[in-house]
């Protein structure tokens, strides 16, 4: 039986032992928004935080991190508000295909939690583990910067609060 | 998806339990740390095991004393590339350690475990299937070198970005074993063979770096590989030297990713020895040192090519250091 | 040019429609369905590149527990392929495999270890074959037998000789005339995800999830192969995780789940690993070019002649498109007034080569674009201005029938010189500059399968929950959806978020040909628009029926109005490419309604000694027609840019001793964070004639100049000629030691190979005023 903490929610999972953490999150707890791209630790797509950091959950069994917090990109938003990096990514453009997205959304944001203004050439070396073959990196680096921004001067997205549904009326 | 083997997960609590483990199970049991290595590998089908012997309880400090700085073997490659004292006093080190791969795998690798880094070769660091298709070399499943069919030995390289360097620095490693502890330089642990790399007994575990007082010794890593990040090493070259004066008065020069172990080019550094560093002497220093090192084809981009960046990488790690 | 203050939604940066579950990680791309009872498919694929089979034994495999089913190409022994002329595939072959990689047998266990343990015990009996490795070896006598057993001499795919104008008299009339040869290695898509298929089969019928572009086409393969009525099959595009053309052929393993799903009444995945994903391949063809120009003194192109030789892999795929392509689109940039193509494809012990982002005009581009520098520098004219003297005009019809509609290659051009400072550059040693064009399609002009009938079909309904939209359509990331989102919403005087859709669903959605050769925005946003204006006249009807003006309503409240006059409210449309191919056989290959345009400069710094390029920064201009959604448009160029620096500098599909030398991410170079530069985009519009809106593509041409832009910046800093990609340091290197020992400055190849081209096809250059009625009709 391991105990898994992810998401700030505690499971306890029986498991054979050579499953990866990928392989639990996406079989065995539903967390399907991690993705994989080779399992080998070549492309960075199944990115999640471990305490905070970025590791590849291809590479992880879940009994070696018993006891440390797991964050998957289902425990970014809070309820259905997006996290300002999820903002920016979507407003901007950042994610195309978006199977990358999850895992740059977490790298990205252990950068954030660490460095609130990083400068672009910081923001390129922290992501040099994750690949995308969609976007070349332009509008993803942007989003990064514009979310930055935001959190440190708290402002909020422009789009914020304007939901519900046009009207004709709105020309 | 490409997933792991069974195996047991065996947790000790010490480093002298888990040599004793590795010691009563035998070849079929593996050391296991950040796994950034060894879970590839266990994929693809290159290592079998039925236990892996998990060492999460290794401490994760860096100790700073007056005569020396030890570096537990559990620190990451993240910590140590971000330590103020590595950074401060053994910079290159620092650096090396800020180079391995990607930054997610150096938040899980550890410093011990990039000693023991396996030996690569681009026909052996291949899924079960493609090796199998290719018939399977002698350092896996087979008999014969896919690089050099005519060679006795296998010639899969090594690929540790630190151990050049820690072996730049006279460093120290200290093993546990099923039967006390023993300390060995860096140096030592590797041995010119593409297979049996290491010259540690298996069951013995890394639990420490012992890094000299840096005193005035500078040091620089320069790694050459095709893109900035995820790339294992092609060239690499590790300098510690000291100077009175403007004039060097030690200098040792370590490669990697030429050979099946990290190559010191003692020659190249003698010769350092008593000169400036400069344009000229780095030129010639890298001269000397490049004539030893032995690509093959088996990893990234031509031979030819990377034999002559040794020297480029030889020459830019001195100058580096010198300018320190 | 820009007149879109006219629009509420055209031309507003807004987000995806999807966005919200593209970062959330709630969009369900195929391998993250996990249905209940499913069981778990692995391929047993070829260990030899080229080899008979003897026999296959299955039995131990059956035997192991938690194995459902096994099946061999017994089970499956219809041939198909994404081309009428080409149905050379098996999605299991039992008689002989052609590459390594090659699938023969597949397994339905419980879980995906039994899976694969299965397809290690199945024991086959080959007998080798001699491996073809390379074009010089394909058009040589096979030592054993042929890949396939048509096309031909020896392992010739495909032969195609045309000739448009007077290419001898052209030639004779050039005051210059230079011969080049290069050659373009192969690489691969790499999309992220890899390939992924979930199959069920109930009540009689077959639903299959799939990560491809091409629902449609899988539906028809899924029909043949498994011989059902093509109502017993339902193919739903799953949320897509990257293609670049690489999942636009019907695929085994999609075949095989649905197959297995029939068997077994379970339902059935397979999920590609990294390593099949290099072998399912259909990639870029590694191509072999020759090219001879003559020009004029002042340097206007008199007479062009282009050969080119594809290494094709063992299988058609979209081969002899792919032939065609790499001779079709040189006249749609250069005012080429006589023009002379051969064309070869050869078959090769290796993965099929298909379509790649640009599909076969990449290479041909990047040969076109570096020979005409050549020619300038021998003329000592500028190569910029060189090419802008024979810039093809608007609204023209090359010598070879293409129809030029709207064309930007002037103010694009204009705008990457003057951002980059191109004319100005500081010249020194190690840094340079490079400048290129390109043009590409906006879908091609006529269907794979020839017929009359629509290429894209949208239906809209509204009702009192709203407006729905469906079309076939496939949203591979590129952002389609929101193109038809955007359309039907601007139309109808709504948000893009307002319009709920339906797409990519055989049972469901009228049909779209899919994702590949740049279609979507220009033929389903046509569709979209119809269906769109037809709507909005019903409810204008309905309201101005009840005496009022349909702005003055809400839209519930004309929707109401028109329903209760009409009844349900659907409408459709549908869009059909105009005839414009030309009077010959392989005509089909090139047309297009409309063409987008691109210019590009590069600036980097080669270092002499270690051959290592940095890139500085990349300009890009592209002339798209009209920006529906600009936020969309710039991300389509930004990735163009990014694939086209990784062929330019790093990837390459390469074999050893008849295997895929590197089918991992981390050997296959693909550029991070810190190997892509800054670049700099320019939209520019040129209102196309018959685009929705004036608008063209934007996610394939952008590629195509940035490549031999780097090239031609090599040459700028260093003064040496790669003459093919990519350019490696080492390439580097030599060309630098060559040019040392007083040899010619230049690594490229040396020779073109002998090929038995078929006597020359001669048509007759279009009349001059051939789309003048057309064009005063627009």
């Amino acid at each position: 039986m391991v105990a898994l903490e992810v998401n700030g929610e505690r499971t306890e999972l029986l498991l054979p032992v050579h499953k990866t953490l990928l392989e639990v999150l996406r079989e065995d707890m539903q967390l399907t928004g991690t993705k994989h791209g080779c399992e080998l630790g070549e492309c960075g797509t199944c990115t999640v935080l471990v305490d905070g950091k970025p590791e590849l959950s291809c590479l992880l069994l879940p009994i070696q991190i018993e006891g440390r917090a797991v964050t998957t990109v289902e425990g970014l938003a809070s309820g259905s508000r997006l996290h300002p990096l999820q903002q920016a990514f979507a407003e901007l453009g950042a994610a195309q295909c978006g199977y990358c997205t999850p895992g740059i959304l977490l790298a990205s944001k252990s950068l954030l939690d660490t460095n609130q203004r990083p400068t672009r050439d910081e923001i390129r070396e922290a992501l040099a583990g994750n690949l995308c073959r969609c976007t070349g990196y332009m509008k993803i680096l942007e989003a990064i910067e514009l979310a930055a921004e935001r959190m440190s001067t708290h402002s909020p997205s422009p789009l914020a609060g304007k939901e519900g549904m046009g009207r004709i009326s709105d020309r | 998806m490409l997933r792991l083997p069974r195996f047991k997960y065996l947790r000790p609590k010490t480093a002298r339990e888990a040599a004793q483990m590795a010691s009563d199970l035998g070849p079929r049991a593996m050391f296991v740390a950040g796994g950034t290595d060894l879970f590839p590998k266990l994929k693809r089908r290159q290592f079998e095991v039925d236990a892996l012997i998990g060492l999460d309880f290794l401490p994760r400090t860096i100790h700073r004393g007056d005569d020396e700085t030890i570096v537990d073997a559990g620190v990451t490659l993240a910590s140590a590339s971000s330590s103020a004292e590595l950074r401060g006093d053994y910079p290159g080190y620092a650096e090396a350690a800020g180079l391995v791969s990607s930054p997610p795998l150096r938040n899980a690798g550890t410093i011990g475990g990039n000693l023991c880094v396996d030996t690569r070769c681009n026909y052996y660091d291949m899924t079960y299937e493609w090796r199998k298709a290719a018939g399977f070399c002698m350092k896996k499943d087979g008999d014969i070198c896919l690089v050099a069919p005519s060679s006795s030995r296998c010639w899969a390289v090594s690929s540790s970005d630190t151990a050049p360097m820690a072996i730049a620095l006279g460093a120290l490693v200290t093993l546990a074993g099923p039967n006390g502890d023993r300390e060995l330089p860096v140096a030592a642990l590797y041995k010119d063979d593409g297979i049996d790399y290491m010259a540690k007994q298996p069951s013995e575990v890394v639990t420490s770096l012992q890094l000299h007082a840096a005193g005035a010794t500078r040091t620089a890593y320069v790694k050459l590989r095709r893109r900035g990040s995820i790339d294992f090493p092609i060239a690499g070259a590790a300098v510690a030297l000291r100077l009175d004066g403007p004039l060097v008065t030690s200098c040792r020069i370590v490669l990697s990713a030429v050979a099946s172990h990290p190559l010191e080019a003692a020659e190249a550094g003698e010769f350092m020895i008593g000169r400036r560093v400069d344009e000229e002497s780095a030129k010639a220093a890298a001269e000397i040192a490049a004539k030893p090192a032995k690509p093959l084809d088996n990893a990234d981009l031509s031979h030819f090519w990377r034999k002559r960046m040794v020297r480029v990488v030889v020459e830019q790690a001195l100058k580096r250091a010198g300018d320190r | 040019m820009t007149d879109n203050g006219r629009y509420a939604v055209i031309g507003k940066p807004l987000p995806k429609v999807d966005a919200a579950s593209r970062v959330t990680g709630q969009a369900v791309y195929a391998d993250d369905m996990l249905l209940p009872r499913t069981l778990h498919c692995r391929i047993l694929r070829s260990p030899h590149p080229h080899a008979r089979i003897v026999s296959i034994d299955t039995s131990a495999a059956r035997r192991m527990p938690g194995v459902h089913a096994v099946i061999t190409g017994a089970d499956l022994p219809i041939k198909f392929g994404i081309l009428p002329v080409t149905q050379d595939e098996r999605a299991l072959e039992h008689e002989k495999v052609r590459y390594v990689g090659d699938p023969i047998a597949a397994v339905a266990a419980t879980d995906e270890e039994i899976a694969a343990a299965a397809c290690d015990a199945i024991a086959v009996e080959y007998q080798v074959l001699e491996p073809v490795m390379s074009i010089d070896a394909a058009l040589g006598r096979p030592k054993d037998e042929r890949i396939q057993d048509y096309g031909g001499p020896n392992n010739i795919h495909k032969l195609v000789a045309l000739e448009f104008g007077d290419v001898d008299g052209g030639f004779a009339r050039a005051d210059h005339v230079r011969e080049d040869v290069f050659f373009f290695q192969g690489n691969t898509h790499l999309p992220m995800e890899q390939h992924s298929a979930v199959a069920t089969y109930i009540d009689g019928k077959v639903t299959l999830w799939s990560s491809t572009q091409v629902v449609h086409y899988v539906h028809r393969a899924l029909a043949k192969v498994l011989e059902l009525p093509m109502n017993r099959i339902r193919v739903i595009g799953a949320a897509h995780g990257g293609g670049f053309g690489g999942k636009t052929d019907p695929f085994a393993h999609e075949i095989i789940v649905a197959k297995l799903a029939m068997i077994t009444g379970r339902p059935v995945k397979c999920t590609l690993t990294r390593e099949e994903v290099f072998y399912a391949h259909r990639g870029r063809h590694p191509v072999l070019m020759w090219v001879r120009t003559g020009v004029t003194s002042d340097g206007r192109i008199t007479a062009m002649h282009f050969k080119s030789a594809l290494d094709g892999g063992a299988y058609g795929s979209y081969g002899v498109a792919s032939t065609f392509y790499t001779g079709a689109l040189q006249t749609v940039t250069y005012d080429i007034p006589a023009y002379r193509f051969e064309g070869c494809r050869v078959f090769t012990n290796k993965p099929p080569c298909g379509p790649k982002r640009g599909h076969g005009t990449p290479q041909p581009r990047f040969a076109i674009e570096l020979h005409l520098e050549k020619i300038a520098r021998d003329l000592g004219i500028d190569p910029v201005e060189m090419k802008r003297a024979n810039f093809v005009k608007p609204m023209t019809r090359t010598v070879n029938w293409m129809r030029v509609t709207s064309c930007g290659l002037e103010e694009c051009t204009e705008l990457v010189m003057k951002a980059s400072g191109y004319r100005e550059r500081e010249r020194r040693s190690g840094r340079g500059m490079g400048f290129a064009i390109s043009s590409y399609l906006s879908g091609a002009g006529t269907a794979i399968y020839w017929n009359d009938m629509p290429h894209s079909e949208v239906q809209i309904k509204v009702d009192r929950g709203g407006v729905t939209a469906y079309c076939g359509a496939m949203d591979i990331g590129q952002g389609s959806d929101s193109v038809l989102a955007a359309v039907v919403a601007e139309e109808l005087g709504l948000q893009p978020k307002d319009i709920r859709l339906v797409t990519a669903d055989t049972d469901t959605t009228p049909i779209d040909l899919g994702s590949y050769s740049s279609r979507v925005t220009f033929m389903a946003g046509n569709a979209a628009l119809e269906a769109a204006r037809k709507m909005r006249a019903l409810l204008v009807e309905a309201v101005e029926a009840s005496g009022r003006k349909y702005e003055e309503v809400s839209f519930e409240e004309a929707s109401v109005l028109a329903e209760a006059r009409f009844g349900t409210l659907t409408t459709a449309g549908s869009y059909t490419p105009p005839k414009i191919a030309g009077p010959y056989k392989g005509s089909g290959v090139g047309p297009s309604p409309a063409y987008s345009y691109s210019a590009c400069v590069v600036d980097l710094d080669a270092d002499p000694r270690t051959g290592l390029i940095h890139l500085n920064k990349v300009w890009i201009a592209h002339d798209v027609g009209r920006a529906i959604n600009p936020l969309l448009v710039e991300g389509q160029v930004e990735g163009s840019v990014y694939m086209g620096l990784g062929e330019a500098l790093m990837e390459e599909q390469t074999f050893r001793k008849g295997l895929h030398k590197w089918p991992s991410m981390l050997e296959y170079k693909s550029p991070t964070f810190l190997d892509m530069p800054d670049v700099e985009t320019f939209i520019v519009e040129t209102n196309d004639p018959e685009g929705p809106y004036g608008a063209k593509e934007a996610g394939q041409g952008p590629l195509l100049p940035v490549i031999p832009a780097v090239n031609a910046a090599v040459f700028d800093a260093l003064g040496i000629w790669v003459d093919e990609v990519p350019v490696t340091p080492e390439k580097i290197v030599e060309a630098l030691r060559r040019r040392d020992k007083g040899e010619p400055p230049r690594y490229g190849p040396q020779r073109f190979p002998e090929i038995p081209y078929p006597p020359t096809i001669k048509v007759d250059p279009p009349p001059r005023d051939l789309d003048r009625a057309a064009a005063a009709s627009i």
